[in-house]
């Protein structure tokens, strides 16, 4: 056992059982996977991506790349999950990954044998012979080692939420910086936001041996925290990482609320929130990096700070002998902290001059030039300045390799950080993002003081009040000697989890792909899940001291959002599956279902498809019987999800004949048209009937899937092209529901206005609003009445259709009935097509998209009616029109809409064909090469049925 | 240096110390016989084509940044040929052909993977429209399948069939369209150019043009003046800012996409998925990640970088499609300069400049394209007309109409 | 991003429905229909408030940065 007797801030009191790979361990609430394992004296926790070599944890944060795990089992199994950050709770199962058969004998280790064939970009140069083997062969076995975790592959079921947040103040990181801003903030009143994404709040008070104010730092964030609880108008946020800035002041933040609970308890398992801030500050701390020397990835080799953690937050020494490898002042810190816990220290520091109080070993000018122990550190080589060497005995080496500040998000909007020299490394560009304040650590700014003061100096000065009074604390300022490869024999990782080493980037340079992005790339260094924050650094100092320039000139490459990876369910939020878009339904959809309804999606819109009957077992039979129905007596159907737009106004006449081609000026009062209309460019945007139901107020009926755009494009041509007009555009579609009654005794259920009129009913004593207008080419009514009369109407409607054997119909029969009628749906109109093409004349007067229309390439295929004249008597959608051999240039058309026809008996068929009005009588061939299919078709008028339309006016 | 495994292996046993530079960092040259604006996929493989079709060695790409920097090196790597309108259906058919040949033709494996792909498909109608394209591919001779609802379910088992809000109907399959390597393409055209002789220029951003008479003579760079005798501008992004150096005003509006990828994970998705609903398209690459994107941010942008409500709008469509995926994480998003032509295809074209021409408005189509477009404005830029293929992608169209509008949605750039 | 609507207050872009440039936006001729200025900079251009009071806006962006610069509402 690691743990120590004493210290830390879990709770020793309580012993949580938990498991990894299957064997059992205990860990204190407090505790993440990490230090619970490292207490149980388990070093190695994963392998790494490439040449699965053995490793343990590099740090203690979120930005670990070596001890990813899966967590937990079945559907809930979620892979790649920081050892470092998982919360342990009684119960939790954990399994190391990317390894075969086991964590401590993975086979794939054999490929760290054969690296020198590995190296930066090998895969670019091989696996091209023969053509076909990389797809065949090379391709499924790379896939086969690819990857990380395995994802369940069954659905997710956990539940996420996502909702807004709005503050004056939002302070991301809760470390002695973000603290000192929401203390200041907090008492002046403001709405303040404190998030962080650790479980506890602190940051690296928690995690050293400080005092603040006089006191042990624990002590001091537990009353601040408490005095900030106890403010009403601040929200802290504990377990939440900010993901992203975005435009506006939005930023992304992921709260995880029940990733450290066995289940959920019916809270989301996580909720993504989009914060809104005034203000933001951020005092995200700083990453401590690692030191490139060969086989510096060994489990037992972390970084100085995480030692430090290990010690002072969780109460775990987790080796006994210790190197400690230093460029900076942070050696010292952590030898003397190792010491205090018990340890045998060795402080190996690349400086010369310094010379640090310390009762350990102290080797100045010295290096580590290579470490043994392949599953656990065993010993370390230092060599001294004059070119000896000497294995140290050592089971854990802590590396200082400096910090660097935490500029990950002040680059989500395309700034570039700025090289500091005093510190070796990128702090936040000024203004990088609009109303964001770097603080502390985050801006380089390492002693504690130094965070109190910024912090607290921030949140002033972005609210304009005073600054809460800054408590007493260290402030010295650690001296660094930039020192970041030590030259030897071996390989050195930069990236530990994607295995990139410093001669991949030696290479990358010889090869010329000196471009830090090109670097980036070939060698796939900062690609790995920390997205380069352990790495970036390290390899930018190897290629600056390769050209020749500073690190500065170097450039660096850009962080992207989120700044540690978002599970996607938490993205999705609730609105997925049945919930990915609203459910538009109509007036009379209950009414529907009580009817035996099948249901179709238009749009948004459910509407039904047909009503079974009796023993029908097939949609034909129904649909079929539906249009016989309609056809020979009376069919019902609801039709409100038909756009209903009301244009009102002296002008609204004049307004209409500009947006339809078709003329509308004289339209009579209650009398009703039918139009296109066109888009700017001139093609058909699309048709509608136009009724007048007053001098001064029009409703037109455009297309269910076109009226959200023509709705808008109403809008926009009565607000912005032509507001000297005086109109008005309501759309009414949810407030009236439209009920059809069409069939040659529609007449016996209701009497109403002449063919293409319209007329005001009562009915039962509501008013109702009758059309004369027809989409099945029979004569009858579209009522339109008050949404809430809708299911009414459709009883009411029924009852007497039925008394007639008339009944309900669907879209389906709609359907078949016109394209019977040769009537127009998006499946001509397109969005290809012109007025031409489905023969409407150009009026003379002037409309929307005139102009463009009258470009000589906007005469394209053009509408045609097809029936079978062969054999073959199928017709399919989508199938093309050739005239000769089945080839590109012989195609002349293709098929709109096919459907059987009750009526005639045979399938029937709209189509778009090159000059195609002209060739009525004669025939060509249709190919549905998918299905095999192929017919001879007679061209004929695209209206198979009353083609004078005595039915509709009878 | 021909690469190959004996090549790989040579190396390795001798400490990988003499590879040599993918390409040359050569000086500007006063004066060149063609200069491509544009170190991107495009202009790459234009340079390239230029030097091994037609013979051409004295040619500089100019690249302002690094090259491959842009939407080469930015795009979810999708490789199709699944197009209805006739003139790109001729094109990305050729497209298509030139990539199964990539890798061994460069010597550079751009992992060109046709690993199959399906256009979902959740109405009647969008069934009949991708089998209209299905018949218009099989009547170029290519390959198409449509799928019903039990062959999606065969062909990708782990795509949500149940309780969606936007059942799946069926698919359009073309087994030989997939995924490859985005930065190979770049670096290989790049290598391949190089090799035959053309200076790839870096760092060498184009300020203006010698155009007198009507004829240009060459360009102003941050590195010098470099006379030329003809100019192919090729620049993704940048379109409408180096035409109107030239005094062009493009059909052409420049929008942002975003890209997105996830931790590596276990591959499990071994297609290329497009759904019909909500616009989202997802792979998985031979890292582990999964790919995906979806549409526009909608509005005019050049700053690389997308809004949180386009992520979660492409979020819900992955999570509704593949509920499997909640528990993977999302871990980088960026953002790509999209030039959206009015029609939603491409313009190569000569201009109304003597010698200077114009390859652009590849909206979100243009990596699948790169090598039938390299090849193609080669031939413009050599011979002064375009292949039969490219035919269709004049600059004057929108003028006369003949617009090639795949999506049906008119000069509205952000629907398409 | 966020625009200030005139009348709702500032909201975030997803309420918002972008239309394009606001220079071209009036005319149906060859240039106001295809031809587009695009700069690298500032932009004036319609949206609408589609999720919202349905107002049209002009809104002055610069789309390199995506500051917003000023909202009004269009046609006036």
């Amino acid at each position: 056992m690691s743990r120590l007797p004493k210290g830390g801030i879990i709770d020793r009191t309580r012993s949580l059982p938990f498991t990894f790979d299957g064997k059992g361990y205990c860990a204190h609430p407090g505790d993440t996977v990490a230090s619970a394992l490292l207490a149980n004296g388990v070093q190695l926790m994963g392998r790494s991506f490439k040449y699965h070599r053995p490793r343990g944890v590099l740090t203690a944060g979120s930005e670990e790349p070596n001890a990813l795990i899966e967590v937990s089992s079945g559907a809930d199994r979620t892979p790649n999950t920081r050892a470092t950050v998982q919360e342990v709770f009684a119960g939790l199962q954990t399994q190391s990954q990317n390894r075969w058969p086991t964590l401590g004998f993975d086979i794939k280790e054999a490929l760290d044998l054969a690296h020198p064939f590995l190296g930066a970009g090998f895969y670019y140069k091989t696996f091209m012979w023969p053509r076909a083997a990389w797809h065949h062969l090379w391709e499924p076995i790379i896939r086969r080692a690819a990857g990380l975790g395995r994802l369940s592959s069954e659905p997710d079921p956990a539940v996420y939420d996502k909702a807004w947040k709005h503050c004056d103040l939002l302070v991301i990181g809760a470390g002695p910086a973000g603290l000192m801003a929401a203390l200041t903030a907090g008492r002046a009143g403001a709405r303040v936001v404190l998030a962080d994404e650790d479980f506890v709040l602190g940051g690296r008070l928690q995690a050293e041996a400080l005092e603040v104010g006089g006191e042990s730092s624990h002590g001091w964030v537990s009353q601040t925290v408490a005095e900030l609880a106890s403010l009403p108008n601040v929200t802290l946020m504990k377990r939440t990482t900010i993901t992203g800035a975005y435009d506006g002041g939005t930023y992304g933040a992921l709260e995880r609320v029940a990733d450290h609970l066995p289940n959920a308890q019916g809270s989301p398992q996580q909720i993504f929130w989009r914060i809104v801030a005034k203000h933001a500050i951020l005092a995200g701390g700083a990453h401590e990096r690692p030191i490139a020397f060969p086989n510096n990835d060994r489990p037992g080799i972390m970084l100085a700070s995480a030692v430090r953690t290990y010690i002072h937050r969780f109460g775990v020494l987790p080796a006994r002998r210790w190197v400690v490898f230093a460029n900076n002042d942070e050696g010292a810190r952590t030898a003397h902290d190792l010491l205090k816990a018990g340890a045998e220290v060795t402080l190996v520091d690349t400086r010369k001059d310094a010379r640090p109080e310390i009762s350990c070993r102290h080797l100045p000018e010295a290096e580590v030039v290579n470490t043994r122990g392949r599953q656990g550190l065993k010993a370390v080589e230092v060599r001294f300045a004059n070119g000896n060497t000497e294995w140290i005995k050592a089971e854990g080496l802590a590396m200082a390799g400096g910090w660097n500040p935490s500029v990950h998000l002040t680059c989500h909007m395309g700034a570039r950080p700025v090289w500091q020299d005093n510190i070796a490394g990128f702090v936040p560009r000024a203004g990088a993002v609009p109303g964001l304040q770097a603080v502390g650590a985050a801006n380089g700014e390492f002693t504690t003081h130094m965070a109190l003061n910024t912090g607290a100096a921030a949140a002033a000065k972005a609210l304009g009040v005073k600054p809460a009074e800054i408590p007493e604390a260290e402030d010295t300022l650690n001296k660094i000697t930039p020192f970041w490869h030590v030259e030897a024999k071996g390989r050195a990782w930069l990236d530990f989890q994607n295995d990139v080493t410093v001669k991949d980037v030696v290479q990358a340079h010889a090869e010329n792909m000196r471009s830090v992005e090109h670097m980036k790339r070939y060698t796939t260094l900062g690609m790995a899940t920390d997205q380069g924050k352990t790495a970036n650094i390290g390899a930018l100092a190897v290629m600056a001291g390769l050209t020749g320039q500073e690190i500065a000139q170097t450039g660096t490459t850009m962080f992207r959002p989120p700044y540690t990876p978002v599970q996607m369910g938490a993205l999705g939020g609730r609105h997925v599956e049945v919930d990915l878009a609203p459910e538009r339904r109509m007036p009379g959809d209950a009414f529907a279902r009580g009817h035996r309804a099948n249901w179709d999606e238009m749009g948004l819109w459910l509407r039904p498809s047909l009503f079974k009957q009796g023993d029908e077992h097939t949609w034909r039979q129904s649909c079929d019987r539906e249009v016989q129905m309609v056809r020979e007596c009376v069919g019902v159907t609801e039709v409100s999800t038909l756009g209903k737009i009301e244009v009102q106004g002296p002008d609204a006449a004049e307004f209409l004949n500009r947006i339809f081609l078709t003329p509308m000026k004289k339209l009579g009062v209650g009398h009703i048209r039918y139009g296109l209309m066109l888009r700017t460019d001139g093609f058909v945007m699309d048709d509608s009937t136009v009724a007048r139901l007053a001098e001064d107020l029009f409703v037109m009926h455009p297309t269910t899937g076109a009226s959200a755009e023509v709705l808008s494009h109403l809008e926009f041509c009565a607000h912005v092209r032509w507001p000297e007009l005086d109109v008005q555009i309501m759309d009414v579609t949810e407030q009236w529901a439209q009920v059809a009654v069409h069939g040659p005794m529609a007449h016996k259920v209701l009497v109403g206005p002449d063919f293409m009129r319209f007329q005001e009913v009562e009915i039962e004593g509501v008013k109702a609003r009758v059309f004369r207008v027809s989409y099945s080419g029979e004569a009858g009514f579209e009522i339109a009445v008050p949404a809430r009369y809708g299911a009414a109407l459709m009883h009411w409607l029924l009852g007497k259709a039925e008394a007639l054997g008339g009944g309900l119909y669907g879209l389906e029969a709609l359907n078949v009935m016109r394209v019977e009628k040769g009537y127009l749906t998006h499946a001509e109109i397109d969005g290809r097509v012109s007025h031409y093409d489905l023969g409407f004349p150009t009026p003379d007067k002037d409309f929307v998209g005139k102009q463009m229309a009258a470009r000589a390439g906007l005469r394209g295929p053009e509408l045609v009616g097809l029936t079978t004249v062969g054999t073959v008597k199928a017709l399919v959608g989508g199938a093309l029109l050739v005239e000769g051999d089945f080839a590109p240039d012989n195609v002349q058309g293709h098929i709109t809409s096919a459907v059987f026809s009750p009526t005639l008996g045979h399938m029937v068929a709209l189509g778009l064909l090159e000059n195609g009005r002209a060739r009525h009588g004669e025939t060509i061939q249709m190919i549905d090469a998918t299905s095999g299919i192929s017919a001879m078709c007679k061209i004929g008028p695209a209206v198979f049925f009353d083609a004078k339309g005595e039915r509709l006016r009878a | 240096m021909r690469y190959s495994a004996l090549e790989v292996i040579k190396q390795g046993l001798t400490g990988n110390k003499s590879w040599r530079p993918v390409w040359r960092t050569p000086a500007p040259k006063p004066s060149y016989d063609v200069v491509i604006i544009g170190g991107g996929g495009h202009g790459l493989a234009t340079a390239y084509y230029l030097a091994k079709n037609h013979g051409m060695r004295n040619i500089a790409v100019l690249e302002k940044g690094y090259i491959g920097g842009g939407n080469v090196g930015r795009n979810t790597t999708i490789v199709r040929a699944d197009y209805g309108q006739k003139g790109n259906s001729a094109f990305y058919s050729h497209s298509l052909k030139l990539w199964n040949g990539l890798s061994a033709e460069l010597n550079y494996n751009v992992m060109f993977s046709p690993r199959g792909l399906l256009e979902l498909c959740h109405s009647d109608g969008q069934m009949e429209a991708y089998n209209r394209r299905a018949n218009t591919i099989l009547a170029r001779g290519d390959k198409a399948e449509m799928l019903d609802r039990n062959g999606v379910t065969d062909f990708a088992p782990y795509i949500g069939m149940n309780n969606e809000r936007f059942p799946i109907k069926g698919a359009l399959l073309q087994r030989s369209a997939g995924t490859a390597r985005h930065d190979a393409v770049a670096w290989g055209y790049a290598r391949g150019a190089d090799a035959l002789g053309v200076d790839i220029l870096q760092n060498c951003e184009v300020t203006g043009f010698d155009i007198r008479g009507g004829v240009v003579h060459g360009v102003e760079t941050t590195r010098g003046v470099i006379k030329a005798a003809k100019v192919g501008i090729c620049v993704a992004g940048r379109s409408t800012q180096v035409a109107s150096m030239a005094g062009m005003r493009l059909p052409i509006e420049s929008h942002v996409l975003q890209a997105f990828v996830t931790e590596g994970l276990k591959p499990f998705i071994n297609t290329v998925i497009n759904f019909g609903v909500g616009h989202f398209y997802i792979s998985q690459s031979d890292k582990g990640g999964l790919v995906f994107g979806g549409d526009l941010d909608g509005y005019n942008s050049y700053a690389q970088r997308g809004s949180l409500g386009q992520v979660e709008h492409v979020a819900e469509a992955a999570m509704s499609m593949i509920p499997a995926m909640g528990k993977s994480r999302m871990l980088r998003s960026w953002g790509g300069i999209m030039d959206m032509s009015m029609d939603g295809s491409p313009i190569i074209d000569s201009t109304h400049i003597k010698g200077l021409y114009f390859n652009g408005g590849w909206c979100y189509g243009g990596f699948k394209a790169i090598p039938a477009s390299g090849s193609a404005y080669a031939q413009l830029l050599a011979t002064g007309a375009v292949p039969d293929y490219a035919s269709a992608y004049k600059l004057n169209r929108f003028e006369t109409g003949h617009l090639i509008n795949e999506e049906g949605t008119g000069a509205v750039p952000g629907l398409h | 991003m966020r625009l200030t609507c005139p009348h709702c207050g500032p909201r975030d872009s997803r309420e918002f429905k972008y239309f394009g440039d606001a220079k071209t936006a009036r005319g149906d001729d060859f240039a106001s229909t295809y031809l587009r200025d695009n700069p690298a900079g500032e932009h004036a251009e319609i949206w609408q408030h589609i999720s919202g009071c349905r107002a049209w806006l002009e809104v002055v962006r610069n789309v390199t940065t995506h500051k917003v610069i000023s909202v009004k509402e269009a046609g006036q």
